[in-house]
């Protein structure tokens, strides 16, 4: 797989079409993802339908800023992952390695905040079901609250990790000059998945932390 | 006819009016499905002879079809499908709607058992005590996993939700005993949770509920959360006795004073001007989602600052607290707490004869 | 209309060998060969083996449910027992075998054969489905032995939240399982759209694959919703979130819209390619085009979509509003109208064939009889009123088993003996077929006619125990069954017996024009000796426009 044009696999006519298979596989894929968490955002919805103060109660205790931080984190993250598929596609691949270290840090910073904030919820007794301790916070539902924040930010946060092993893996492939130029998409697909991420939080954000 | 094509099927027999417009829709269903199986199967069957091999080289010609072939295959199916949907659904509607003057029952499913609890008492386990010719009103929660309150000659189902109420109503026209099933999977009793309905001649009916009435003692609610139900009494003086545990008196009066919410005081059945212009009447489905779910239904003039219930108050209670608010009237006669056993023998009724 | 001859089988300039020597089955040697195979014809070949072992585990918790219900009371085991044995049955069947099988063994082995293609788009992830496939099955297995969840296999809430047995090790091969459809789904879309061979156009797909490609899109859109249900459901047992528990404010009824969003588009991830099975045999053994191409292979893609919209029809009991359950109701019954636009064109295609009554065939002929009941049992559970009497009872039992014993298994008998000379380069015995085909098809409606009749009479499903009146017909279905496993057990033996004694069945014994006979039998590692072209449709016995035949 090191000589140019072996990137072929034997059993695709040409790179072009082997490209556009990978491309519509990662899409497809991104497709069953989306699935994934809807089935979360069902809940969400019913829920907060159900216990509409409750809801509102409990998301004022979450610190808007370590969201707002967050969101910033990762969005930056997004725009340098771009960066390094387009350096690779230019041939430029130790650029696009730092590229994807930085975004591997972003990534890391996201956790850290994270786990900072769960921390904070732990020591609060803000958890879901049955651990569910606040005592401030008494209204049926809240527990409810506490149970699809963990859920979702937790199956992201899996994602962030799952994300960042797969963007570990490019940047050593990109650092030792494994991609570049037409055969970037490794680097795409890559990227993409990091984009769900990215999105998939887009989205969490203002339903957990805003509204 | 009608008998016979019941027999044939296994269809139990018929309790109802409405068991019997199901099962016409039913003949008329089944028949077409075979009408529809055999014409297919006959096509095939004709054609995979008419059409055997006879030679190896043996020429076939190209079909293919015509739009209309087609538009048939599609409008044919489609016109029935919908026939069958056009008598099914109004069906359906008549019994997802109760009778206004239906009488009320309250049922549980907890594993593996039915209760029964009526407005204003009895209570039962298991066997379910109805008049005849009288529309009834199920109103059917859990208190475990869900059940499924299944009463075949009725042609009846309805789940019994933990945490909801669902509501199926029957009619039925005439004396008799009738098996009652749990159709919802529950566990290792769910095929021994059965119960079983009797049907009584109305005026024996009237007679055995007062009769139940004055001497049944203990009426607690269908089911208590304790495990030693306390000897409360009917299901109004429990639903007064936890609407006070519950607080609701700190905002609702019982005697017509206007307080932080409405007072209960004539609130069953009141119309209700709502916050959002429209009117709602305050009958048991209201009641209910108003402890579920306050905010959606404010009463105008109030402030939504009511906690929801939902979750804190199990099914039972519910219906307690329901009770007891039916049974605020003015001109209401509010009778002693009665003591005895709850289920007393139908007095002149054996309802082994009847069948 | 036009009448022309058919010249089957053309000759060809060099007959080609009887059996193929260098095929891929001996290409490599020795068990690690196969374990890191990647292979498509390969894997189809190990799915084949897996599948057919969890059908057997299945089929056997089949015998002893049927076993039990002998008698009204206890037959031979305790009622926890019963409950266990239902609940793995299901999952078994549905799970390990009703949604891998025909996917798996002949999507995998025919998909590129029939597109002209070397392989799939994607073989590694191909022989990591196996794998999620096979550690699916042992974690599945594992809960089993441990204990066992007695919940159903589907697995209600609050019921399977607060089961005392160990429900998690099977909810978590469930999520692997669906993992592994998910990637076999993907890998086939993919590969349909970039691989097709020149010449292959849309419109010009054999209709087995236009059924694997609209099985594909809901196994990639539907599994992951069935995923996060299962992974709510084990977090719940494990932990106490409260996400579906009333207690805790949490709504049961949730799950059961989340599961059967899954769930129900799943009947048709397991009778789709059934269905492209059947219009694949159905050509081949009438030498007929299909009736109506456009109509068979859009119709796939139109259960597909209606399929997603109808879910609520499981939930007309469950204190569903009349709108909902009317909406449900009506959308259910489109998918009753694409699949009647499949029986009517297939039995059209029948008109003036020249059909040979073979064991394959013999297959489609059970199916469409089958699929003809069973569909239209499918409406008459639709037309809310009825549904309330039906709903969990035997009637739903009977109503499924036909659409997935008598729909997805004969589809699935259909094709393992049309390819089985393909796949393996032998024919079997003829005879046995056809004598196993009548104990399948006497078995069948012995099993499950009396169902019906069971749940008309108002049995509840999933009752160990039940009153003596519903006797008979329990008895008929057990005595029925027992006709249905020897039927299957003669398949397995003549099977088995035809790799060893088989005649060698040479490239095209049925003299099918369907894409993947243009090779060698079994075919070679590269799939063919050389690129083959297609001047013209699929199944075209029409010789006006002739076309090379082989080679």
């Amino acid at each position: 797989m090191s000589a140019p044009g072996s990137h072929v696999a034997h059993h695709f006519p040409d790179l072009e079409t082997q490209a556009h298979a990978a491309r519509l596989g990662m899409w497809l894929f991104l497709a069953t993802e989306v699935l994934l968490f809807a089935g979360l955002f069902t809940a969400y919805a019913l829920y907060r339908m159900l216990y509409p103060s409750a809801f509102a109660g409990a998301s004022k205790l979450i610190e808007t800023s370590m969201g707002a931080l967050n969101t910033v984190v990762l969005i930056t993250s997004s725009l340098t992952v771009a960066l390094a598929f387009h350096y690779s596609k230019e041939s430029r691949s130790k650029l696009a390695a730092a590229l994807l270290l930085v975004t591997l840090a972003l990534g890391g910073v996201f956790l850290v905040v994270k786990y900072l904030e769960y921390s904070h919820h732990f020591h609060d007794g803000h958890l879901p079901g049955r651990f569910y301790s606040y005592a401030a916070l008494q209204v049926p539902g809240a527990s409810m609250f506490w149970t699809v924040y963990f859920l979702m930010t937790g199956l992201h946060g899996i994602h962030v990790v799952i994300g960042m092993g797969v963007l570990a893996w490019l940047a050593v492939g990109a650092w030792r000059g494994s991609y570049g130029g037409a055969y970037s998409t490794p680097l795409e697909v890559g990227g993409l998945y990091w984009h769900l991420v990215d999105l998939v939080w887009i989205f969490l954000f203002p339903l957990l932390y805003l509204i | 006819m009608n008998d016979l094509l019941r027999r044939i099927l296994f269809l139990p027999e018929q309790g109802s009016a409405y068991a019997q417009q199901v099962d016409a829709l039913h003949y008329f269903v089944i028949t077409m499905t075979m009408l529809g199986f055999a014409g297919v199967a006959s096509a095939v069957i004709w054609f995979v002879i008419r059409y055997r091999r006879r030679s190896e080289n043996e020429a076939t010609p190209r079909v293919e079809p015509r739009a209309i072939h087609e538009v048939l295959f599609v409008g044919g199916p489609l016109a029935l499908f919908l026939l069958w949907f056009a008598i099914g659904f109004p069906l359906f509607v008549r019994l997802q709607t109760p009778p206004k003057e239906a009488m009320d029952v309250y049922v549980m499913g907890k594993k593996w058992m039915w209760k029964y609890a009526y407005a204003g008492g009895p209570n039962g386990v298991d066997t379910l005590y109805v008049p005849a010719g009288r529309p009834v009103r199920l109103l059917l929660t859990s208190r475990d996993v869900i059940h499924s309150f299944y009463l075949p000659a009725f042609r009846v189902k309805q789940d019994a939700v933990p945490g909801r109420y669902t509501q199926t109503w029957f009619q039925a026209d005439k004396p008799g005993r009738y098996e009652i099933f749990c159709a919802e999977y529950c566990g290792v009793g769910h095929s021994a949770m059965l119960g079983e309905l009797v049907v009584l001649p109305a005026a024996q009916f009237d007679a055995w509920l007062d009769e139940s009435r004055r001497s049944a003692p203990v009426a607690s609610a269908q089911d208590s959360t304790q495990s030693d139900p306390s000897p409360a009494t009917t299901l109004v003086d429990q639903g007064r006795k936890l609407s006070s545990e519950y607080g609701c008196f700190k905002c609702h009066s019982v005697d017509g004073t206007r307080h932080i919410g409405p007072s209960w005081l004539d609130l069953y059945q009141r119309k209700e001007p709502l916050e959002d212009g429209s009117t709602a009447v305050a009958d048991e489905g209201y009641l209910t989602e108003s402890m579920m779910d306050p905010r959606v239904k404010v009463v105008k003039g109030f402030q939504p600052v009511m906690p929801t219930y939902q979750g804190r108050i199990p099914g039972p209670e519910i219906a307690a607290i329901v009770e007891f608010i039916k049974s605020l009237r003015t001109d209401a006669v509010h009778p002693e707490p009665t003591k005895g056993r709850a289920y007393e023998p139908v007095p002149g009724f054996d309802p082994t004869t009847v069948r | 209309m036009s009448l022309s001859p058919v010249s089957i089988p053309p000759p060809s300039a060099e007959p080609a060998p009887l059996f193929n020597e260098r095929n891929y089955l001996v290409a490599e040697r020795g068990w690690r060969s196969w374990l890191t195979t990647l292979d498509h014809k390969r894997i189809g070949m190990i799915y084949l083996v897996l599948t057919l072992v969890a059908f057997l585990l299945g089929g056997i918790y089949a015998m002893v449910i049927r076993v039990e219900l002998l008698t009204p009371g206890p037959t031979i085991i305790e009622a926890v027992t019963y409950n266990k044995a239902f609940t793995l049955h299901g999952v078994i069947m549905i799970l390990l075998f009703m949604i891998p099988a025909i996917p798996g063994i002949f999507g995998n082995f025919f998909i590129p054969l029939m597109i002209g293609a070397r392989d799939v788009a994607f073989p590694r992830l191909n022989l990591l489905s196996v794998y999620l496939y096979l550690a699916g099955m042992l974690i599945a297995i594992f809960g089993m032995i441990h204990g066992g969840a007695d919940t159903g296999w589907t697995f209600y809430t609050p019921y399977s939240t607060t089961t005392i047995t160990k429900v998690w090790p099977i909810l978590l091969g469930g999520f692997i399982l669906g993992m592994g459809s998910i990637v076999t789904g993907l890998n086939f879309i993919v590969t349909i759209h970039t691989l097709r061979a020149p010449g292959i156009t849309w419109m010009k797909m054999p209709l087995f694959i236009w059924s694997a490609y609209a099985t594909s899109v809901i196994q990639v859109l539907a599994t992951p919703v069935l995923g996060i249900t299962l992974l709510l459901v084990a977090v719940e047992n494990v932990f106490g979130f409260g996400v579906f528990d009333p207690a805790r404010g949490g709504d049961p009824v949730l799950f059961q819209h989340l599961f059967w969003f899954y769930s129900h588009p799943a009947v048709y991830i397991m009778i789709l390619p059934a269905m492209g099975v059947i219009s694949e045999v159905i050509q081949a053994f009438s030498r007929k085009n299909v009736f109506g191409y456009r109509a068979v292979a859009l119709s796939s893609l139109g259960i597909a979509f209606v399929g997603f919209f109808t879910w609520g029809h499981h939930l007309f009991t469950s204190g569903q509003s009349a709108v909902d359950a009317g909406v449900f109701g009506v959308l259910t019954m489109f998918v009753g109208i694409f699949t009647a636009i499949k029986v009517f064109n297939w039995t059209a295609t029948l008109y003036r064939g020249s059909i040979s009554f073979q064991t394959p065939f013999a297959y489609v002929v059970a199916f469409l009889f089958f699929l003809v009941f069973g569909g239209m049992t499918g409406i008459a559970l639709a037309t809310v009123a009825l549904d309330v009497h039906w709903q969990d009872t035997y009637f739903v039992v009977a109503h499924f088993h036909f659409i997935m014993v008598g729909g997805t298994i004969t589809g699935f008998l259909g094709a393992i003996h049309y390819w089985w000379p393909k796949m393996t380069g032998k024919m079997y015995s003829e005879k046995w077929g056809l004598i196993a085909a009548t104990f399948i098809f006497l078995g069948f409606n012995f099993t499950f006619v009396p169902q019906f009749l069971l749940g008309n009479a108002g049995m509840p499903r999933r009752y160990y125990s039940y009153p003596e009146r519903f006797w008979p017909l329990n008895v008929a279905s057990t005595a029925g069954a027992s006709v249905l496993a020897l039927g299957f057990v003669i398949i397995l033996v003549y099977l088995l017996l035809s790799l060893k004694y088989g005649k060698p069945a040479g490239p095209n014994p049925w003299g099918s024009r369907g894409y993947e006979w243009q090779t060698l039998s079994p075919p070679p590692v590269e799939n063919f000796e050389s690129q083959p072209t297609y001047p013209r449709p699929p199944h075209d016995y029409d010789d006006a426009n002739p076309a090379k035949e082989f080679h």
